[in-house]
Formats: structure tokens, sequence, C-alpha cells
């Protein structure tokens, strides 16, 4: 209750509680006897086969790392199976997670079990780092954005009522606490990663109120942080300048559907989503997923999806976990592999299996010779 | 007394012109000329919208442009400034409500002469205008927390979606696609896409697909010339039409036409005001010309609308007198004679 009230009479207080929580009370990922314990959740489509292929290269590269998989079926109405999930995840700490897919055809009550997850667990940063790769024919060059979008409230709060038949009203929520939070964090990994810019994406031309407050909000942060520029653009002139010139954006910071659009039209301009990784961070959990979470059913099972996200999304996670040599190493490979263009998959104009991308990878993790102590 | 009324065998329709703000004018007489050279059967009718307030204190557009709508049933209008502090809301509002404009179209075709990254775009965004998320209900709950509504109604969505698939079957396209995020908004989306699907049903002859919104921008990043006509809800088709403009050229080279109820439409450039380049001659009249040409369509000229574009495009192809913002040095002015000169070589 006083940290509310704090949000309102002095953000730059209300930021700086949050981040002492941040540092004091937190529990470090499981770790035992040296390995740590990752939630993992297949979900369904390609999320299965992709994360099989992620436990494989763990093995091979001897990663300290042991998963604890807990299904969830899409196609029961109880919300029991997402509950375990999330009850893994506090215990662990940390998960990789697939898609799980939301069927049009169950009730509307059924909500969709991505969205329960990142809220249980208030995972409220999305991040995902769009980079243009050597070995990939884009439209685009050069390519270098890191998008922050707010990952729990918005247009995802899941308020919807049908008040008289054939008008449905949906609500969309914006908060301080929540856009100041976002904000600061946006601000934070700016500058952490020695980044010069943090653009707002936001429609507050036209809703005044909700929009106008997370502008406010991240205003308010940006005079925290004099050595980073702030700008803001509206959302709409904000996908026609992506698509013309997408190497004016630095760090852009969002609400939680301009997030959605904003990172899967990046998604596409670096070369599809088989390449971009994301993470979802909370101040206690982070889960990690390919950036765009799509579910690919229709190319499940056909040895053609692209491993490359997943695999790029768990060395997002063994850095999250400190286990930077390892990340490296595995990311080295995949990068190496990505040069390569006979290896690439459907989805980047090749013709490659996502068995043949995996071995190469295995390949050069072999050729680099073992590692003999963590660094 | 009307001129079209005063001439009758020469066949004339009228229609409501309203040259808007800043470069308006001069793109508007820039389209007069070339209506004029290409002897396109229409008779043009100026009108002011400046928004006066009526008996009531309600803000309404004035009385004789409202007349001149309703009696003409088709607009051509140029960009309209939104002055802050006002107190009025947008003009662009005003008359969205006032002829409830219900469906906004915007083709977008690839340009021949103008390059851009994105080669043989041919889509159509069909976005509600109405409702959705631009209701305008807003409420601060409690102090620091704020809640917009978005509104979808069954009325409305079957309306937006029986205009989809009408256009498409008078327009020759073969598919309509839903865009919904109905995975996230179940009830609300959920209603959208419901409605589209049953009118889908009376429209066996035109392919109906469903795709999220997260899909729709991914792929047409990467592949645009997979999609034909997008149907979709207020703020995604804010969103989306945008973004299709960015790849065929932006604002400056698309058209764009508002469909309302009782047969009014009114067709206008999207582009701003451009008060830096008013009046000075250097403005763009491409994108609305090319709203023009999809308003002659609309009426059934099909033979002007095909005349001019060509012209227009020819002009673009050929480089050698384009506008400032197209990559050239010419004028206005300059721009305009050469198409002018274009149609009547192509008598």
């Amino acid at each position: 209750m006083a940290i509310k009230l704090l949000s309102n009479l002095c953000p730059s207080a209300f930021l700086a509680v949050c981040r002492q929580q941040q540092r004091d009370d937190i529990p470090p990922p499981a770790k035992y006897g040296g390995r740590h314990t990752v939630t993992l959740i297949p979900g369904d489509g390609i999320g299965p086969e992709l994360l099989n292929h992620v436990r494989e290269v763990f093995r091979f590269s001897c990663v300290p790392v042991d998963f604890e998989v807990v299904h969830v079926n899409s196609a029961l109405e109880s919300e029991d199976d997402i509950n375990d999930a999330i009850t893994a995840i506090r215990r662990n700490g940390v998960a990789l997670k697939g898609n799980i897919e939301t069927k049009h055809t169950m009730a509307p009550s059924v909500k969709s079990r991505n969205n329960l997850l990142r809220t249980s667990l208030d995972l409220y940063a999305n991040v995902m780092h769009c980079q243009s790769l050597p070995g990939v024919q884009t439209r685009h060059k050069n390519i270098d954005i890191m998008i922050i979008r707010e990952n729990t409230e918005g247009e995802y709060s899941s308020l919807e009522h049908e008040s008289v038949t054939g008008v449905v009203e949906s609500l969309k929520i914006i908060t301080r606490n929540n856009s100041l939070r976002i904000a600061d964090y946006a601000f934070r990994l700016a500058r952490e990663k020695g980044r010069k810019r943090v653009t707002a994406v936001h429609k507050a031309n036209i809703m005044k109120l909700g929009d106008g407050l997370f502008l406010q909000c991240c205003r308010e942060v940006a005079s925290d942080y004099p050595d980073i520029t702030f700008d803001s653009m509206i959302v709409d002139n904000t996908t026609m300048q992506l698509v013309s010139n997408p190497q004016q954006f630095d760090v852009m910071v969002m609400p939680n559907l301009y997030g959605n659009v904003v990172s899967n039209v990046c998604a596409g301009l670096v070369g599809g989503p088989g390449l971009v990784p994301g993470a979802n961070y909370g101040r206690d959990y982070a889960v990690f997923e390919t950036a765009t979470r799509n579910t690919g059913k229709s190319i499940a099972q056909r040895n053609i999806a692209n491993p490359t996200a997943m695999l790029l999304a768990s060395c997002m996670m063994l850095d999250h976990l400190k286990l930077y040599g390892y990340a490296s190493m595995i990311r080295n490979a995949i990068l190496t592999t990505m040069n390569e263009t006979r290896l690439h998959t459907a989805d980047i104009g090749g013709q490659g299996t996502t068995s043949d991308v995996v071995q190469s990878i295995m390949r050069i993790i072999q050729s680099k010779g073992p590692l003999i102590s963590e660094l | 007394a009307h001129l079209c009324d005063l001439i009758p065998s020469l066949q004339m329709q009228t229609v409501t012109l309203i040259p808007g703000d800043g470069i308006g004018p001069e793109i508007s007489s820039a389209v007069v000329k070339i209506f004029e050279a290409a002897k396109a059967p229409v008779c043009w009718e100026e009108r002011n919208v400046t928004a006066i307030k009526g008996p009531g204190g309600r803000w309404m557009i004035p009385p004789d442009a409202k007349e001149s709508m309703d009696r003409s049933k088709i607009g051509l209008k140029g960009p309209l400034k939104t002055p802050i502090a006002a107190g009025h809301p947008s003009m662009n509002l005003l008359l969205r409500k006032t002829f409830d404009l219900y469906a906004n179209v915007r083709p977008c075709i690839s340009i021949e002469g103008y390059k851009t990254p994105y080669t043989d775009v041919n889509l159509v965004t069909i976005r509600e205008n109405t409702e959705g998320e631009y209701s305008g209900i807003e409420h601060v709950i409690v102090e620091g927390v704020v809640q917009s509504i978005k509104l979808i109604t069954e009325d409305a969505s079957r309306r937006i979606a029986e205009y989809a698939f009408e256009y498409a079957r008078n327009n020759q396209r073969s598919s309509v696609t839903a865009v919904h995020k109905a995975n996230i908004m179940r009830m609300s989306d959920g209603l959208f896409l419901r409605k589209c699907r049953e009118v889908a049903e009376t429209y066996k002859d035109i392919k109906f697909t469903e795709m999220y919104l997260d899909t729709v921008c991914l792929n047409m990043v990467q592949d645009p010339t997979q999609f034909d006509v997008l149907v979709m809800p207020n703020l995604y088709g804010d969103i989306l039409s945008d973004l299709c403009a960015g790849l065929i050229g932006g604002l400056g080279v698309t058209p764009s036409g508002n469909i309302g109820a009782n047969g009014v439409a009114i067709f206008e450039s999207v582009h701003g005001t451009a008060p830096d380049i008013a009046g000075l001659d250097l403005a763009n009249p491409t994108a609305l010309l090319l709203s023009a040409v999809m308003m002659l369509r609309h009426m059934g000229h099909h033979e002007h609308a095909t005349r001019i574009q060509t012209a227009c495009f020819d002009t673009i192809r050929d480089k050698k007198v384009l506008t400032g913002d197209l990559g050239g040095s010419s004028k206005c002015s300059e721009f305009t004679a050469d198409i002018c000169h274009r149609i009547q070589d192509l008598d």
C-alpha cells in the first residue's frame, strides 16, 4: 500500500525501493550439487521437438543443467496443468518453454495458458534483441534493435464481458506502477548495454488517458537517465518507419499489444521467427522462449523447423544462470552454423533439416575441445 | 442551381471537394486539372469543413458541407489539420461520425517507378472505423490505474465483414483474411471472428482465412505477396494499413477511401498538411490523385480511372519531373502538367 502511494508521490523513490527488493530477498535459481534445475514446458506444435534438440545439445556439451519437464495439455479446460507448471517455475526460478496453443473451439473463459503463466509469475519485462545475422539474406541490413515490452497488463488483461447481447467490452488496463517499472527496466538495460537512445511507442493521441499515462511515466524515468536520449513515436508511424528505415531505432519500450506488433515486425525484418530468441523477466523468475511465440503447427514433426531461436534462447538462459562459458560456446557454434548457407532451413530460404543444423552445431562444439572447468 | 444540372446532357456527376489545409488546396487543384485533361465526368463542388458550434453546443461540420455531401454522396478530401487546443474533436473524427464512415479501405499496390525494398505488393486493408479500441471511452479507476474500453459489437463486425466480401467480389479479389487476436481477447475478437465466419458462408466464391495479428505482421515484412484482402477491427487496421503504406513508399503515395452508410463515400489522402512546404508549389499530389482514381472506380468510371492511373505511374517511372519527396526536384505544377500531357497523348 505504502509502495503504491510512493509511486505517485516520488517515482524515483518507488523505483529505488523496487530495485532494493530485487537485490535482497530473491532466492537464487535452484542449484543442487553444482547442477542447476530448470523447468521445461514442451508446449505444442514445434515446441517439443525443438526442446528435445536443446536437451541433446546440452547433454552433448555436458552443461550442468537438469530439466524438470512439465506437460501442459492445451485441450483440457482445467487449469491444473498450468498451475503445476507455475509451481515448478516458482521452485526452480528459471524455465524454458515452447508455446502452448490456445484453442478457439473452447469457451472464452478458457484463457491463454501462456498469458496465465506470465501474469501469475509477474514476468513484467519481455526482452527481445533483434540483430541482423551475417549469414542470413534480408531486405534490410544492419538492424540492431532491443525491444522491451510490458508483459503483464495493457490489452492482455483478459478482462472482458458482454454487457448486452452482441456488445462486448474488453478492458485495457494501464497502471502507473507497471509503466514506471517497465520504463525503468528499459533505461537500466540501455545503460548496461551502452545504448544511446530509448524510444517509447504509443498511441496517446487517441488513447489519451491510457497511453498518455504510459508516456508520462516513461518521461519521468527518462529524467533520471540524462545520458540516454528519450523520444516517442506513435505506433502506426513506427511500423511504417520500421519497414523503410529500421536502422534508426536503438532501444524501444512499449505497452503489451504494440510490443506484440513491433516485435513480430522486427523479427520478420531480420529473417523470421526461427531466428530470434526472447526472454521474459520478472523480479523473481525468468522464462525463456522464442521471441515470436509461434506454435508452428503446420511444420511440426517434419524436421524442417529452425532450431536457432530456441537454442539461442537456451543460451540466454545459461547466461542468466551465470554459466557464461557454456553459453558463449553454444552461441558461437550456432552463429558459425548460420554462415553455412547449405544448412539453412526452409524458413530462411534453404533446404536443410533441423537435425542437419543441430548436428553441425554439435560438431563445432566438439571441435572446440572439452571444457575442463566452468569459467 | 448547380453546374451539373445546368448541362444535363454531359452526364456529369457531382463530387464534393474538400481541399483541406496546408498543401491541401494546391494538390486539390492539381487533381482538378488532371481530371479536366482526362475529361472525367466529374463536377466539383468545393466546400470547407472547419468545425462550428451548432445549436445545443455540439460541434458539427458546416451545414452547407453536409448538404453537399448528402446530395452528391461522393467526396474527395485533402489533409485536415487538427489544432491541439481548439476545444473541438479532430475534423476527421467529426466527418466519420457525421456520415457513419464505417469502412476505411486502403489498396496498397507497388508503384513501378518508385522503388522500395518490397516489390509486387498488391493487397487491400479494410479497417472497421467506428468502434474497437478507438471508442474513446477511458476512465481513471483510482489514481494511477487507467482503463480504456475496447468495444466490439455484432452489428459493426457483420457490417464490415459484409463490406469486405462485397469489395472482394466487385474487385475480382480471390481471398479475404480476418486479422485478430482471439487467443488473448477471447470474447471481443472472438465475436468479430465469428461474424466474419458467418458472412464467409454466404460468399462461397471468395476464400476465407483467419490469421493472428502478430503472424500477419511477421509474414507481411517477409513476403507481402501472400496477402490479398485483409479485414480487421480498428486498432489493428490502423497499424496494419500504415505498415502496408510503408511497404509501397509511405503516405505520400497511398490512396484511401472511407465508405459510409447511405451510400456515402469519402476518398482522401492520408498524409499530413505539410505546413513547411504549403504554398510553395513543391507538394506531391500522387496520394490525392490515386484516391481520386479510387473514387472514379467506385463511381464505375473504370476507363477514366485506368487512363489517369497509367499516366501517373508513367510519369513516376520516367523519373524526369519528380517532386522532392519522390527523389526529384521538380515543382508540383510541372509534375501535374506532365501527367496531363500523357493523358492527352493516351487518347
